[in-house]
Formats: structure tokens, sequence, C-alpha cells
């Protein structure tokens, strides 16, 4: 830098659009280039996500491009080597290829089950998907099991959409937010743009999590609440709500089944379920409009929504025949009568009055904050409204709600009390994205047993669906588990994102059976994404008695040198995000908005490191050569020239003009969602900054449960097929379901014996309050604590380490610890210290903090690394310092009377019991080495990757040395 | 007389670090670059950044806040760093009120940054010249940018836009606003170095509630009565009529 | 908790001390005799080649800081800014200096002492006698300068006070006189006692002054506090990140990373070597003549000024480490 200013010469530069990645956000980028080299990343301005900001990941891509853990070759285990050495020698893609489509024809003509495809942190479930159903294995999962599904279940089984990337709090409009258990979440940009001008509007921000960072710094109030125990809250809110009548009525009565009468002859096979007005072979998936209300103004049952009836919410009645009846509202306030706020008090350590005026700032602003849109719609009765309305009171919550076995059922509280302040998808509160609202259940729905499964033939179904009634489940005659992770079965019948977490334990276990080839892309199983991380990592190299390994073949495909790709047979080094074609589909996790549909590309920004291939194409070729019916001609000639070609032309039925892109469709690129492929589409989404939004008419962006012209327009579209009202589940009948078959009531499938207890009690039709699973198992006098993870905002997961400008933000991890807690162990603050729980020990560093609430120890997700992995040296803090609070966590509950070896999940929903885990802390020994266990045998560089990294790294773009 | 300056927002800044490594993204390959990291993939990396993000805990649980502080060169008005500089390769440019550092003039003897009370000089270990925020300079004036880019990098990539920036010797500023009205202060203002930048505090929204707001009249509740109904054996027309 | 001394820093001063010291020493004995209350001379060979061992120090001094300098060979550009650094100073009057010193030197060598004029009545002025007069304004300059470098900066509150410029000249010149008088002991036997007996003097002066500073140091209250660091009125504040992991350059310029216990040690220490053990040899010396206490009272004190200095720098509180305590 000299006196005189230098200006970049933008003539020499080259500008391009595309989508980031280095989170899930996926905002969209501008990335200036020079001399070939990346010069800068910046937010794009135009792009609906992120407005032109950009966070500290995405600034940091340049560190991801040119990082030395790029892996740039296709790698074989060497022969003779033991898995797990991370020796390996560089192939062709030829012969990665030849393995690959031999291994895989074979298995696909036999039992295609035995291959599994699970994939983590990406975003592009909806070819995965294809591929693998189109394979006809069941045996197909993304990283949701262990991520959130607690979060998409709870809320899309109660309301039809979700929190997440399905939906959110419109915090433009709200005049108080509630935040529960979240630290950074998917909608990381969108949500500091909302949050900062929610706060400058004067809106009053609520925090509920044990520690307070990031978010939770700038509430202006924190409720520091016990980990597990948000039920308990939620339960009380709802109680206080209803007690001082500060719910919504007219929105309870139209939207949602609070009015409906629930049959309580306990006596009948429809006992807990809505009494109906004919009960004829119920067709598709929509609640059909035949249950009954007590009206008021006649005392007599009538048909819902019976135009002039006034249902009563409340009350005890009995049908001509003496059938009991109660509305579900009735349900709900018996139910939670005695979840009174000094009950709640004993469990979440939150203040009885805390509570109860937290309720009333819910209640009160929502009454009395209404806003009136002047937007006409009409309902999907046919009556018109010339307004919209809405009750300022949004929230939002993540993980920590999620990641708890009890989740689901504290995810239906929160949905509920939403519910009952009226502000789904109504202005100033929760807003669906499309393609939600879904019908509650959705539709999709898996193979319902074994003979969905079979040799050379795509999957009959879906391998991830919605289950609505026992029948929905994919399990054998026996009831036993189709699948490698038990979903869908009576373990967790409802895990509609799988339980990728037990697969490695179940497979290596050959419980339900063995597997012969794991596929994982994108996920670092043998890491962060796993539980119980030092014997996971031994399962997969343990062998059979006849020497052959348990899990015969793992196919790894990662970009980076990741402690994953070192237990590969086969590595598959993929490209990085600016090396590839890429989409954000809508027929995957969307990225849409409030006010309509968006979906977005990526495109190559520079070329491909060494030899590295996007997986888009590996799937591509891989299911051209096995020829499977969706890659190929009906003569198994090859479909599809690669990636780019296949998302112009790809349609999911032939002439259904729905394809991956729902932008620029048809032959010119003149229509939008539905169209014939249209052969410069990729070139429209480049001229338009990489994203296609589409906004709705206004009439169309609120009350989408019930919105009519919405519904049709969403049914025209095909984004749903039935355009019926989606009714707020406030009593949940499949829930019910499930429990009348436990009892023996119903005549259908039922739960194995030793689960028919476990069923029985978790299937709740309305939100209960239960400790978490492993709590209900752990001697909690022993392990007192609850320990958690949160994300740092400028880490992604494991994947940043390998990042030289992140890593410096974060080294090393501490637990916190509040001091009083710390104190009491005699733990110092900056010491060494011991935490364990009845699975294991980790040894770290402790830091105080006086922003935990004192029964929580806490740490930032991912930072401890295995040695020598991640381009990092053997003595990078990151391994020495920095620990994984993963080994403290079980894959597995201790036996008890459901089961040995039952996953130590959500018993509902399959969801990862992460934050569950109970442990005690003390000092380490002042003879102890300072440094973190358990340790690993360092890793050393592979094949491809540079194999001495600089001492000093001084990047300039332009220069050419970072080649 | 101008003095460009930063204005930031503790009110809404989540602590991110976006503006920390978008710093160091745009500067390491512009004018102020490299900005070289010493042990990238080693023990201890560490590197020369141009602003950085602390965290402090305010109180004890459970009134503790947690603050998010950024800082970087704060641009002083009577900057100390300046004058002690023996080479004048630190200036503070006349016409914005800018301090820069002159690389081909710097030495690297440190002194500016011992002058400095705020911590934010950073001498490149590799370069061996001292480095600062430079306010981007070579983004706010380049005409080859479209105006509402000619920010600092820092600004535009703000999630929370907890980053202002402006001229706080204008009094219509945005930034001069936001001083006068959201209470802005100057940070260490014990030394008269009168730092341009401006840090903005926690401000609270509280809710009262009153009683009589809980007891209403359209309580929901009252619906759920039955509707009255005379008994059948309350007298009705029927008994005193016969049509 | 302090601002970690560089050791190319320390010898600067330390060295340029000795250098400065010994010159004034060696002046202050030819003026002496001059005005005659000192009797007898040391002969030119004594000042030429006490001349060129000051420069020599004053050399190592100049050559050690170079090590301090990120771009040396760009050294010269540190005179240009005079009018307001004292670094630049510093910079401007050493190599006037020096060249005094070395003028001097070859002066007395050349025995270029033919009186240029008579001042008063009988104070006859030669061109040695000019050389040094200049040199010893050049010499105080170097050392207000050296001293102000650290004396000017405000917030560096151990610092800034004008007890600092008088150490620098006391410690200087005792480390100086204590060199003349071994020297002396050596070469113009003499003049040992007067050297010696100023080296106590000054030493004892040092003392003092050293003392007073370190007590006026000792109940400073910092002006800054994380309060107005971070301008958040609260009792309780503590860091929890300082923002990076891996050190940065504010960490390891302003941190010495050394216990509070060490520092009292390397306090005692100084304190001994610099001022007591010197004072002992010195008096022994001087009594005795023996070149070699004389000698050994100046490597004591200064290895003593080593600690002193390193001391001087390690106390001094940098209030920018307020924002650099905690990582996490
Ligand atoms: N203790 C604890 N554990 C947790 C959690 C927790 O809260 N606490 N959270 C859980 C949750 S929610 C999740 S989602 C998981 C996430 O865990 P993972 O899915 O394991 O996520 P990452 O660690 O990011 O690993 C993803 C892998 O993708 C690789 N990768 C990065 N970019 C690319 C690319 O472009 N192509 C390919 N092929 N690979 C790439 C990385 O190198 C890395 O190996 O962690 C879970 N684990
Ligand atoms: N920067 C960054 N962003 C990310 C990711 C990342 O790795 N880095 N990962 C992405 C992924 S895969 C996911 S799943 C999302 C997850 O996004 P979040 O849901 O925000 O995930 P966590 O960081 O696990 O946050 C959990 C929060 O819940 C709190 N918590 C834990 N237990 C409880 C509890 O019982 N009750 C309450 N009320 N709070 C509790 C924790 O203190 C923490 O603040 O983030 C995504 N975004
Ligand atoms: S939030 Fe995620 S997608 Fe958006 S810029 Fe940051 S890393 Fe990229
Ligand atoms: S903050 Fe420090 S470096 Fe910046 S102008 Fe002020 S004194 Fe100088
Ligand atoms: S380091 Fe450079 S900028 Fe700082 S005082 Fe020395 S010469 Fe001036
Ligand atoms: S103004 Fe520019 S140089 Fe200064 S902190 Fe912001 S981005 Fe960095
Ligand atoms: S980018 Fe904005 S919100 Fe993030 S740390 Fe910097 S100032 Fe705070
Ligand atoms: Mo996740």
């Amino acid at each position: 830098m000299s006196a005189e200013i230098q200006f970049d010469n933008h003539d020499k530069q080259e500008v391009k659009n595309t989508t980031c990645y280095m989170c899930a956000c996926r905002c969209g980028i501008r990335v200036t280039l020079r001399g070939g080299e990346v010069r800068y990343i910046q937010g794009n301005p135009d792009h609906p996500l992120n407005q032109g900001v950009i966070c500290a990941k995405g600034s940091s891509g340049i560190m991801k491009q040119y990082s030395p853990a790029r892996l740039t070759v296709p790698l074989r285990r060497k022969p003779g080597s033991e898995r797990g050495a991370n020796e390996f020698e560089a192939i062709s893609w030829d012969e990665a290829f030849s393995m690959m489509e031999e291994r895989l024809a074979h298995i696909r003509a036999t039992d295609p089950k035995k291959f599994a495809l699970f994939t983590g942190r990406d975003q592009m479930q909806a070819l995965t998907g294809l591929f693998a159903k189109q394979f006809g294995t069941p045996n197909y999962a993304a990283h949701g099991g262990f991520c959130s599904v607690n979060m998409a279940a709870g809320m899309i089984y109660t309301i039809g959409g979700s929190f997440w990337e399905f939906g959110g709090p419109d915090l433009d409009r709200a005049k108080l937010f509630v935040m529960i258990g979240t630290a950074e979440d998917h909608h990381s940009n969108p949500m500091k743009i909302a949050l900062s001008k929610f706060k400058r509007n004067g809106g009053r921000f609520i925090s509920i999590n044990p520690v307070r960072t990031g978010y939770s710094a700038i509430a202006d109030e924190w409720v520091p609440i016990r980990p597990g125990t948000d039920g308990a809250l939620l339960l009380a809110l709802n109680h206080e709500i209803i007690r001082q009548g500060l719910y919504d009525r007219e929105f309870l009565v139209q939207y949602s089944n609070a009015a409906e009468l629930v049959n309580l002859n306990d006596a009948s096979s429809e006992f807990g379920m809505f009494v109906r007005t004919e009960v004829p072979e119920e067709e598709g998936c929509f609640d059909p409009q035949n249950k009954l209300w007590w009206d008021r103004n006649s005392d007599k049952p009538v048909v819902t929504h019976t135009a002039g009836a006034d249902p009563f919410l409340l009350g005890e009645f009995k049908l001509k025949d003496g059938t009991p009846l109660k509305p579900a509202f009735q349900l709900l306030q018996d139910r939670v009568k005695d979840y009174t706020p000094e009950w709640a008090e004993g469990i979440t350590g939150i203040p009885a009055t805390t509570i109860r005026r937290l309720a009333h700032e819910m209640g009160v602003t929502a009454r009395d904050q209404r806003i009136e849109l002047p937007i006409a719609w009409t309902d999907t009765w046919g009556k018109e409204h010339e307004t919209v309305t809405g009750n300022p009171v949004a929230f939002h919550a993540m993980r920590g709600l999620a990641a708890h076995s009890n989740g689901f059922q504290t995810i239906r509280s929160l949905a509920i009390l939403m519910s009952l302040l009226g502000t789904i998808d109504r202005p100033g509160g929760f807003r669906h994205k499309v393609p939600f609202p879904r019908p509650i259940p959705p539709c999709a729905k898996t193979p319902k047993g074994p003979e969905g499964v079979r040799p050379n033939t795509p999957l009959d179904g879906m391998a991830l669906g919605w289950p609505a009634e026992p029948d929905d489940l994919f399990v054998d005659e026996k009831g036993d588990p189709v699948r490698i992770d038990k979903a869908f079965s009576w373990e967790h019948p409802l895990a509609v994102h799988g339980l990728m977490h037990n697969v490695i334990t179940n497979a290596w276990r050959g419980d339900p059976y063995s597997i012969d080839t794991l596929l994982i892309f994108m996920s670092n199983m043998a890491w962060n994404s796993t539980m119980n991380t030092v014997s996971v990592r031994d399962m997969l190299n343990d062998k059979r008695e006849d020497g052959e390994y348990k899990i015969p073949f793992l196919i790894v495909c990662d970009a980076f040198h990741s402690e994953m790709t070192a237990f590969a047979d086969l590595v598959l080094p993929d490209t990085s995000y600016l090396e590839r074609h890429d989409v954000m589909s809508i027929l995957d996790r969307p990225i849409s908005e409030f006010d309509g549909p968006v979906d977005a590309v990526r495109i190559p920004i520079v070329p491909p490191k060494g030899d590295c291939k996007p997986f888009q194409e590996v799937l591509i070729e891989l299911g051209t050569r096995l020829k499977l019916p969706a890659f190929t001609q009906k003569d198994g000639a090859r479909k599809y020239r690669d990636y780019p070609d296949f998302i112009v032309n790809y349609e999911t039925e032939p002439g259904s003009g729905i394809g991956f892109l729902a932008g620029w469709r048809g032959k010119g690129g003149e229509k939008t969602m539905r169209g014939e492929p249209n052969p410069r589409q990729w070139e429209m989404y480049a001229q338009n900054g990489g994203f296609f939004h589409h906004e709705l008419p206004r009439s169309y962006q609120y009350m989408r449960n019930w919105n009519q012209g919405y519904l049709e327009w969403a049914q025209r579209n095909r984004i749903t097929r039935y355009a019926e009202p989606i009714s707020i589940h406030i009593y949940s009948e499949v829930l019910q379901k499930f429990r009348l078959a436990a009892q023996g009531k119903t005549d259908g499938r039922q739960p194995p014996q030793h689960l028919k207890k476990r069923i029985e009690t978790y299937f709740d039709p309305l939100p209960f309050y239960y400790e978490t699973l492993e709590s209900q198992l752990t001697d909690t006098q022993k392990y007192p604590l609850n320990a958690i993870t949160q994300r740092p905002m400028a880490m992604y997961h494991s994947w940043d380490s390998q990042n030289a400008w992140l890593r410096q933000i974060h080294a090393h991890n501490f637990l916190f610890v509040n001091p009083k807690t710390a104190a009491a162990q005699g733990i110092a603050d900056g010491g060494w210290m011991w935490a364990e729980s009845m699975h294991g020990k980790v040894r770290c560093m402790c830091r105080f903090s006086e922003a935990v609430e004192p029964g929580t120890v806490w740490t930032w997700n991912a930072i401890g690394k295995a040695a020598g992995a991640w381009g990092l040296d053997a003595d990078a803090n990151e391994a020495k310092k920095g620990f994984l609070l993963n080994h403290l966590i079980g894959e597995e509950l201790p036996a008890h009377d459901a089961g040995a070896h039952l996953s130590n999940s959500d018993p509902i929903t399959g969801q990862a019991g992460w934050f569950d885990v109970r442990v005690r802390i003390y000092p380490a020994g002042p003879e102890e080495p300072q440094h973190t266990s358990p340790q690993f045998e360092p890793l050393k560089p592979v094949p491809g990757m540079a194999q001495k990294r600089p001492n000093w790294f001084a990047f300039f773009a332009g220069k050419g040395d970072w080649k | 007389m101008t003095q460009l300056a930063l204005v930031i927002d503790l009110n809404v800044c989540v602590g991110c670090h976006a503006c920390v490594t978008n710093c160091k993204e745009w500067n390491t390959s512009g004018m102020a670059g490299p900005l070289s990291d010493f042990n990238p993939y080693g023990a201890d990396p560490t590197g020369t950044f141009l602003n950085r993000v602390q965290t402090f805990e305010v109180g004890t649980f459970p009134n503790t806040e947690t603050v998010h502080f950024p800082k970087s060169c704060l641009h002083c008005e009577e900057p100390p760093c300046v004058p002690v500089c023996p080479t004048g390769a630190s200036y503070k440019r006349k016409e914005d009120g800018i301090v820069l550092v002159d690389y081909d003039k710097c030495i690297g003897c440190k002194y500016c940054s011992w002058a400095c009370p705020y911590g934010v000089r950073e001498i490149d270990e590799k370069q061996k010249v001292m480095k600062k925020c430079t306010l981007c300079v070579d983004r706010i004036y380049d005409m080859g940018l479209p105006e509402k880019e000619r920010k600092p990098a820092c600004v535009l990539a703000c999630p929370t836009s907890a980053r202002l920036f402006g001229d706080v010797h204008d009094p219509e500023s945005a930034v001069s606003v936001a001083i006068r009205e959201s209470s802005g202060y100057p940070l260490m203002p014990e030394w008269g170095t009168k730092p341009s930048n401006h840090y903005l505090p926690r401000r609270k929204t509280q809710l009262r509630i009153h009683d009589d707001e809980l007891v209403r009249a359209d309580n929901p509740l009252k619906k759920e009565r039955l509707l009255p109904k005379p008994d059948k054996s309350e007298p009705s027309l029927d008994d005193v009529t016969s049509w | 908790m302090t601002v970690h001394p560089a050791f190319s820093v320390i010898f600067l001063t330390t060295l340029i001390g000795v250098g400065q010291g010994l010159f004034l020493a060696l002046y202050t004995g030819q003026v002496y005799a001059l005005f005659h209350v000192l009797s007898a001379q040391g002969d030119r060979q004594f000042y030429a080649v006490g001349s060129m061992i000051a420069l020599a120090f004053l050399i190592a001094g100049l050559v050690s800081s170079f090590f301090h300098l990120g771009h040396p060979e760009r050294a010269w550009r540190s005179a240009a800014q005079w009018r307001t650094s004292w670094l630049s100073r510093e910079v401007i009057v050493l190599p006037g200096f020096m060249a005094c010193v070395f003028g001097y030197g070859v002066a007395h060598y050349f025995g270029w002492n033919v009186p240029l004029f008579t001042l008063g009545e009988t104070l006859q002025v030669d061109l040695i006698m000019l050389i040094g007069a200049a040199g010893t304004l050049l010499c105080f300059a170097l050392f207000v300068s050296t001293g102000m470098i650290y004396a000017c900066l405000r917030f560096l509150q151990e610092w800034h006070t004008p007890l600092t410029v008088i150490n620098f000249i006391l410690l200087g010149g005792a480390s100086g006189f204590a060199l003349a008088a071994g020297y002396a002991a050596l070469a113009a036997p003499a003049l040992t006692g007067f050297y010696a007996k100023w080296a106590l003097i000054i030493t004892v002066l040092a003392f003092v002054s050293r003392s007073a500073s370190l007590v006026r140091n000792h109940k400073l209250k910092p002006k800054s506090t994380l309060q107005s660091a971070i301008g958040i009125r609260h009792n309780v504040i503590a860091q929890k990140s300082q923002g990076f992991m891996g050190g940065s350059f504010n960490t390891r310029e302003f941190f010495h990373g050394k216990s509070a216990a060490m520092l009292r040690s390397v306090k005692w220490l100084f304190i001994a070597l610099t001022f007591g053990l010197p004072f002992v040899f010195l008096t022994w010396g001087l009594s005795s003549s023996n070149p070699g206490l004389l000698l050994m009272a100046f490597f004591v004190q200064y290895a003593g000024l080593i600690a002193e200095r390193w001391f001087f720098f390690a106390q001094a509180n940098h209030p920018q480490n307020l924002y650099y305590q905690t990582v996490s």
C-alpha cells in the first residue's frame, strides 16, 4: 500500500454469480476473479435470500477453494493395507467407475437393499433420492434424522409446515419474537437481516436457551432453561394462555381441529378418533370434511364448517347412540390443566412468575396488536375475506427443541401454542414457504413391506415417506424393519428422514441384516456426525470371522481429507462449490421466500482442481452404467450427456413439465413452475444472477392452509395433488392410530410385544412432557449436568478447520461452565478437566461463563479434530486442545424394557438425541498430559494432496501462486 | 471538513465475524494486502487481520449480557499513532480523516502500535510493515464500482447492518444521526484521542401488561358457556294465551 | 499482562547509554582538568581510545536497533518526522552524537589542541573542547530523545513521567562512569578515583530516581478500564473471546507472558545488580584501585541494566491489553 490509492482494474476482472455453499443457507454470491483466481466473494445484492450480505464462512470461500485438504484424485485403499490406516493409491475415474459398476450391478441383480446410500450436509436429495429409488434400495436417507427431523415432523404433522427451510417467523410485521433453542440455524443470513430490522423497529425479542450467545446475545430478555425441559415450559404457556382465555378462538374454530369432536368410548376401536358423518374409505392424503362440531346455536352435532354454525370448543357431549364426545380443545384443556407454571418451574428452572408473564406477553400482544392488511382472499369453503389479519407474535425454534428424545412432543406443544395464538401463515406470525404447507401428513409413502424391494427394479415407493397410520410402516410380516436404519418400523414409526446415525452400528451388528456396500456422500460419519465416535470408528474396521470386513465395501465421496475418508475402500474426490453445476431445487430442500417460490443454481466459477469430479456427474454416470430406467433410454442407451443436460431435460414423469428447476421452463423459457424442458435454462438462470424468484399474488401469500387461490395455484402447478384445506392438528389422530394399535384395539398391524408400551406411551395424540429417554435411564445423581453443543457462526460443522482464516477464529474449543458449577468441582478457568457420561469421557479445557445455566455445560460443535485430518499438522490446536463432545454421546440407549439396542433417539421420529447426554465434570490431575483425550493416530496426506504445507500464507489473487 | 468513520451498533451485532473475514478477503488481494498468515495449517495459526470481533460477558448469571464487540482502527481525530511515526508512513488524510500507513515508507519499527491505546494496528510479520484498517479506501472511492457498493467491505458484508459508514462531521449524515439519537459513544475517551468510530449501546424493548388487559369482555372462554336456556317449567306465553 | 520487552530495544537503550555515559565521563574529566579541578590528565591515547570504546558501544546499540526494524534497509527514512516524532529525533541525534564522539577521539588522537580562542581571562578553548561541548549537548539531546520516546506515550502511564528521562540519563551516566573508572584504572590510574567517585554518586542518584519511579508505578491506577475500553458501565465485565486463538501481533508485542513472581524477582535482581553490587564493587575498587573490581562493577551494572530495561518494558501496562485477555 502506498500513499497513492490504487483501485482494482475492473477490466482485467471477471464477475460471476453463483450460490454459496459454505453452509446450507445457500445465499447468492458474486465472485470476482482476477487472473483466474478468486479475488473476492461478496453477497449478491439482488438475491432475495441474503440481499447482498454475506457471512464469515461465505467470505472465507477462497480459503476453502485453495485448501491443502482438497482431494484431487480417486483413491483406492492400498491392496494389503488395513481399512482406516489411510493408505491409498491413486486410480483413474475409469477404474473407479468399473469397480462401482461391477459391485453395484451385482447387488442390484441380487438384493438391492445390500447397497446403502446415505448423504450428509448435501442439498441434492432430489437427485440422490432418485438414484436410490431407481436402484431399488430402501436404504437411503439424507442427514435429517440426526439433524432436526423432530422439527420437521413435529410441525408438519401439526400445521403442515415447519421452520428450517420450510417456513419461518415474519419479523417484518411481528411485534414480539420468541426464539427457542436456536444458535445459528440454516437460514443464517436471512435470520440476521430480519432480526436486526425487527429490533430496530422496536420489536421485543425473547430468547429461551440454556446459553446466551449469538442471537440470544441481542435478545431483550434471556430466559435460561434447563436442557430438555422446553416441553414443560411450552405446556405451561399453553395452560396459561387457555386459562386466561388469550387464545384466538375464531382461528382455532375455523382453521384447526380444535372444535372437532373426539369419540371417547373407550371400548370402541374408534376411541380417541374424530367422529365422522359417514365413514367411507378415505381417499387421498387430506382431511376429508366429514367430522363434527357441536353447534352452540342448535345444540346439535353438525358437520364442520356448516354455515351459521358456531361450535363449542369446551364441553362434553353425547351422540344419539350414547357415544361420549369431547371437542379436541376440551381434551387439550384437560391435558394442560395440571401443567401449571408452578409445576413447570420445578422442571425448567424458570420462575413461575416469568412463565406467566411470558404467556401474558404473548397472549396480549397477539390479541391487542392485531394486524389487518387490505388483502382480499377466498378460503377453501368459498368464503370471501376483505382483509388478511394476523397476530404479531412470531416464534422460531430449532435444534434446542429438536435434538432431544422428547423433541417431537415438545415441538407439537410449540406448534399448538402458535396455533392457539392464531399465528399460522398470518402476517407477523409464522409464514410458510413454497412448497409448504403440505397435507398432514404429506402424501409421500414408502413401500409397506419387503415386497417393495426387488432385484433390478426401482423401489416401489419412496425410500422416505410420511406414515399416516400403522399400515404405512415399512416392516415385514413379523413387524421387523425393512430398512437398515429401522426407520418406519415400530422402533421409530415416523422416522421421516431416516436414522443415519444408526446405519453403521446396525450394519456392523447385522441387525436387522448385513449389507455389502455403503456409500457415504458429504458426511463425516467417522467423526462429528456420529455418536459414540470411538466405537463407531472401530466398527468401520471390524472384521467377521472369515476375515471380511463387517461392512464389506465403503465408498466415500468427499471434497476434503476428512476423518471419514480414512475409512474408505474407495474415495471419490468431489469438486468444490465454485467448480460445479448444481441446483437448489423445489423438489428438494427449497430456498423459497414467504412471498413465493425461489430456486437457484450453481455454475462453475473456476475449473475443477486436479481430477476431481462433481458427485452429480458420478451419479448420472453410475445410473447410466447401471441402466437405471430414469437415466437410460428404453434400449438401455445413455439418456443424459451430463448433469447440466439432466437438469434441463429430466421430468418427474415424461411430459409432466416438472423438473428440478422451476424457472424459465417451456421451450423458450416463457413458463414458470411447469413447462417443457428449455435447452437454454442454465443461461437464463445465469443471466438472472443464478436464481429464480416467483412472487405470488398478494392474496395467495397468507393463510395458505386454507387459501383457495393459493391451493389451486399449487395444485395447477402440481405442487400438491389436492386443493383441500389443511386443518391444523391440535389433536393428532395419526398418533392416536398408533396408540390404538399398541393397545390392541385395531385389526391392522400391531407393534411387537416389547415395543407396545413404548408406542402406547409416546404416541399420545396430545402433547405431553416426559424426561428425555437418556435421562430416564441415567443415574442423574452421578451425572447431574446436561452437556450440549452449539454452532459457532464462523464455522460449519467439521469442514472449516481446513480454512486458514476461519480456523484462526476457532482453533480449539473449551467447555463452558458456570463458575459456580466449576468451583464446586475445583475446576479452574482455563484448566484441564474431564467430562464424563455413562458412555465415555473426554479431557478438555474449561472456560468459565456467566452466560450458561448452572446445570448445563456446553461447547462449540465439531471444532476438535483427529490429528492430521483436514490438511492440518498433527500438532494443530484442533487435535491437541480441541475436543469432540460426541465421544460422550451414545448412539444407542442402555438396554431397558423396550429392548437392548434401541437408538438414542426420539421414540416417534428417530431424531438423534444429541442434547440428552448427562455428564459429570472433574479436574484433570496435575500429572496428566495437557492435551485432549482420546487421541488418534495422526493421518498423513493422501496421494493428490499437497504433501507439504506452507508456513506462510500470503494470499493475493491473480499472482498465480495458488493453483 | 470530512471525517469518515464507522458506527457500530452493539444493539444488533450478533458476533458473526462476517466483517472480520470479509475485511480480510477484500484487503488481502487489495492495496492493503497481502495479509499474511503464519502456520495457517499448524499449531497456533496466526495472521494479520484489520478487524476483530470480541466477546464480553457483563454481569452475573442469570442477569448476564453477552456483548459482541467488533473493533478496527477508530480513525482518531487526534491519532497518537501518527505524530510518533518517524518516517511519516503513518498519516491522517486531510481530505477525509482516514488514517493510513504507507507501506513503502514504513520501516516496521512498531512504534505507532505502541502509541495506539486500542490495539488495532498489526504488523504483518511477513511483509514487515504495519497494517491497519484502511476504511477500505480502495473501495469507497472506486468509481469502477456501482455507487451502492462504494462502502467498506465489512459494512456491505454485515448481515445485521450493525456497521454504518459515513461522515461524522456532517451533522445530517446517517452516522451522525445515529450517534446523536442512539447515544453513540467513543472508546477510552480518557486519552483525548477523539476516535471517529463510535459505538451504539444496547437498547431494550420492554412490554408492560396491565392487569385489566388480562380480563377483557371479549374473553373467548365466555363463549364456551352454554347459551342460557330457560327451564321448561318456567312460565311462557303458552300458559297465558290461547290463540 | 504487559509489554513484551524486545531485546533489540533493551540492548539499544542500554548500550548507547553506556556509550553516552562513557563519553560524558571522558569529557567531564577533561573539563575538570581544564578548570584545574582535576590535576593530572590522561594522555591523548586515553581519550582517543576511550572515545572509540564509547563509539563502539554506540555502534553496537545502533546495530542492535536494526534488529528491531522490519525494514532496516529503509532506516534512513526514519529521520523524516523530527518535527513530531521523538524516535525520529533520536534517529537524527544519534549519528550526530556518534560523529562528535568520533571527532572527539580523532581530535584527541591528533592532539588538535591549538587554542582557538580564549573565554574570559584564561579559558583557552580548543577544537577538542568544542567538539566535546557539541557532543555533550547532543548526548543530552539523545538521552532526552530516547527517554521521551517512552515518556511521551501518555497512556503508558508507567512511562509517562519525567522520571523516565531522568532515569535514562542517570542510568546511562552511572554505567558510563563505571566503565570509565575501570578503563582509567587500566589506562590512566590517576583518573580512576574521579570516575569511580562520580560513578558512585550517579549510581546513588539513579537508585533514588529509579526507586522513585518504582514507587510511583506501584501506586498508579490505570486510567483505562474494561468499562471505558468497551463503553459499558457495569462492575462485572469479563472478556470471553478476544476474537482469535493462535495469538496475534497484539498479543505477542504487548504481553510477555511471565508471571508476577518472575517480574518481582527481576525487579529485585535489577536493583541488586544495577545499584547494590556496583556500589559495593565501586567502593571497594575505589579503595583498592583494583581495575578488576571496577570493571566488575561495570559489568555487573550493565547486566543489571539489561534486567532493569527488561523490567521497564515488562512493567508497562498497555491499555490495549484490556482487549486481549481471553481466548475461547
Ligand atoms: N455433538 C454434536 N454432534 C452433532 C451435532 C450437534 O449438534 N452436536 N449436530 C448434528 C447435525 S445437525 C449435523 S447436520 C451433523 C453434520 O455432520 P456432517 O454431515 O458430518 O457434516 P460435516 O462435518 O460438515 O461433514 C460433511 C462432509 O462433507 C464434506 N464436504 C464439504 N464440502 C463438500 C463438497 O462440496 N462435496 C463433498 N462430496 N463433500 C464435501 C466435508 O469434507 C465433510 O467430510 O452433525 C451432527 N453432529
Ligand atoms: N455457522 C453454522 N451454521 C450452521 C451450521 C454450522 O455448523 N455452522 N449447521 C447447520 C445445521 S446442519 C443445522 S442442523 C442448524 C442447526 O441450527 P441450530 O438449531 O441453531 O443448532 P445448534 O447450534 O445445535 O443450536 C442449538 C441451540 O439450542 C440450545 N439448546 C440446547 N438444548 C436446549 C434445550 O433443551 N432447550 C433450549 N431452549 N435450547 C437448547 C443451544 O444452547 C443452542 O443455542 O444450523 C445450520 N447452520
Ligand atoms: S450463510 Fe451460508 S450460504 Fe450464506 S454466505 Fe454464509 S456460508 Fe454462504
Ligand atoms: S485507533 Fe489507534 S491506530 Fe487508529 S487512529 Fe486511533 S490511535 Fe491510530
Ligand atoms: S511501524 Fe511503520 S508506520 Fe509504524 S511508526 Fe514505524 S514506520 Fe511508522
Ligand atoms: S473498513 Fe475496510 S479495512 Fe476497515 S475493518 Fe472494514 S473492511 Fe476492514
Ligand atoms: S458482521 Fe456485523 S453482526 Fe457480524 S460481527 Fe461484524 S458487526 Fe457484528
Ligand atoms: Mo443439521
